[in-house]
């Protein structure tokens, strides 16, 4: 084989890894709940098909021979384990299943059992994300652990004891019944959401966490999207991310600078995904119940309006921020209004929707301080606002958004 | 729990120190330093003069060694040491991505030994 067709091969495996992680973890483990146990029989079929498929050519269903060859490894590894013994069922089904030579590629898509697994409320909230990003994406254990700002070893100790608590905790993989499928499905979307990782990038806040994973997040809202077509806050959601996602070139000058939303270059926004994110949006709203994604992702396209010329409409901002409140009045939203209302009512307004938020909740948030600042500026009280620039620039984990501050603070 | 973030700067982060009261990285210490106050979290910490200005004492074979300059010869050197009172490493890793060093050098972070401590101090 030539150095280009091995070189293709390798591209095929990887695409394939990619392509069908998800499901081929989801569909081995969904029986035996033994996620651990189908990720290493994965990973060992890849390194089979690593040391095969260059030498006897790309198999003609790539996904059926993974499978193939994973299930006959999960066997020989439940075998090895000390399996509860409900899993002999289990182990006779699986082996009887891998004496089909020729595996249908029809074999059903249990991934989205494997989303509800992996956001249970029986499981770590802070784990739900990394759970996703390595059951479903195949992500590995330190790539997470830099995301969350976790040391790798850690993260991995983490990832197992969540797996072991899936195996042997009782928790079923199915999809939520219908009177507790919102609850359940709104740990989904929160669990995707946390690894894009971006909180609004108005006035120089900025939430870190995560942020390396945005293509991620969207590659996972895109499969959520796939097995539950009909869900509006699922649009929702992918809607709110495509619009972020939209302007990340715009985001920093060429030299690195902080560039804040309202300064940023329109045409520097991505017309394909903000497009994209309007169709979601629009899909979302024609289903009549309005949550809280589609009211995040609404007010991005408020913003996104800048880029076909029109002015940001500050009052239907703020309206968005109020029916936010409502539903979601968490620290984030309410500093999002405030903002809005600076805006939209100005300065001295904006102050009293920001004193109206207790003390000690907003210590360690920086948003919270770098509207403040700003609003403070507006107002002239100078003291003041050069306390609140140097809380927003002190929590500051972004180099560039802490020189932006510092230049703002003069 | 108490956790020293241990500070590992560049060659440039010491040079700031003699720069004038507007320089950049200074603001950012004293931001960060008014955050971690406000946060009811600062134990203590103090800055170290330069690398060169340290001497390395050593007994071996009964004979003192010292040497001029610091114990590790790497381009990174300790400047400095904070303590926090946090409640656990993930609290403390945050606050070590927030210190304006990390992104110019490197923040260690260890949990102080009590127990150690008062097997020594009795």
């Amino acid at each position: 084989m030539s150095g280009s067709e091995q070189e293709s091969t390798h591209r095929t495996i990887e695409r394939v890894a990619r392509e069908s992680y998800g499901r081929l973890v989801a569909y081995l483990s969904s029986r035996t709940r033994d996620v651990g146990s189908a990720e290493d029989a994965l990973g060992n079929a890849l390194v089979a098909a690593l040391e095969t498929w260059p030498r006897d050519g790309v198999p003609q269903n790539p996904e059926a021979w993974l499978l193939t060859t994973a299930r006959r490894s999960f066997i020989d590894l439940l075998r090895h384990r000390q399996v509860a013994e409900a899993s002999e069922p289990t182990l006779a089904l699986l082996r009887e299943e891998s004496k089909h030579k020729t595996l249908s590629p029809e074999f059903p898509d249990e991934r989205l059992k494997l989303l509800f697994v992996c956001a249970h409320p029986a499981i770590d909230p802070a784990m739900h994300t990394p759970l996703m990003l390595q059951t479903v994406l195949g992500l590995d254990a330190a790539r997470i652990a830099h995301a969350f700002l976790i040391s790798p070893t850690t993260m991995g100790q983490r990832l197992v004891r969540a797996k072991t608590k899936i195996r042997d905790g009782g928790i079923r993989f199915e999809i939520p019944q219908e009177r507790e499928l919102p609850q359940r499905l709104d740990a989904v979307l929160e669990a995707i959401y946390a690894a894009f990782g971006i909180g609004w990038d108005d006035m120089a806040g900025v939430d870190q966490r995560g942020r390396d994973l945005a293509e991620e997040a969207i590659w996972l809202a895109r499969v959520l999207l796939e097995l539950m077509p009909k869900e509006a806050e699922v649009h929702g959601l992918l809607a709110l991310m495509l619009h972020c996602e939209a302007r990340r070139a715009a985001r920093r000058a060429p030299d690195g600078r902080y560039v804040p939303l309202s300064e940023q270059d329109c045409q520097k926004w991505s017309r394909p995904l903000m497009e994209e994110a309007e169709r979601h949006l629009g899909e979302a709203s024609s289903r009549g119940w309005t949550g809280r994604f589609q009211l995040e992702a609404a007010i991005q396209s408020v913003h996104a309006e800048r880029a076909r010329g029109g002015k940001i409409q500050w009052n239907a901002i703020m309206m968005f921020y109020e029916e936010l409140i409502r539903i979601s009045p968490t620290l984030g939203t309410r500093t999002g209004y405030a903002a809005a209302v600076a805006e939209a009512k100005g300065a001295e307004a904006a102050l009293a929707a920001l004193n109206a938020i207790a003390p000690d909740d907003v210590s360690v948030y920086q948003p919270y301080w770098a509207v403040r600042a700003h609003v403070l500026q507006q107002l002239r009280k100078i003291p003041e606002a050069l306390d609140a620039f140097d809380r927003a620039i002190g929590l500051t984990e972004d180099p560039a958004v802490r020189q932006f501050l510092l230049q703002r603070r003069g | 729990m108490q956790f020293a973030l241990l500070i590992f700067e560049s060659p440039e982060a010491f040079a700031a120190r003699n720069a004038d009261d507007n320089n950049p990285y200074l603001g950012a210490w004293r931001a960060y330093h008014k955050a971690l106050v406000e946060a009811d979290i600062y134990v203590g910490g103090n800055p170290l003069q330069p690398p060169e200005t340290g001497t390395t004492v050593r007994l071996k074979d009964g004979k003192r060694r010292v040497q001029d300059g610091p114990f590790a010869d790497t381009k990174e050197q300790l400047g400095g040491f904070t303590i926090l009172e946090l409640p656990s490493l993930d609290a403390a890793l945050e606050w070590a991505a927030r210190c304006p060093a990390a992104s110019i050098g490197a923040v260690e972070v260890r949990p102080v030994s009590p127990e150690y401590k008062r097997r020594v101090t009795g």
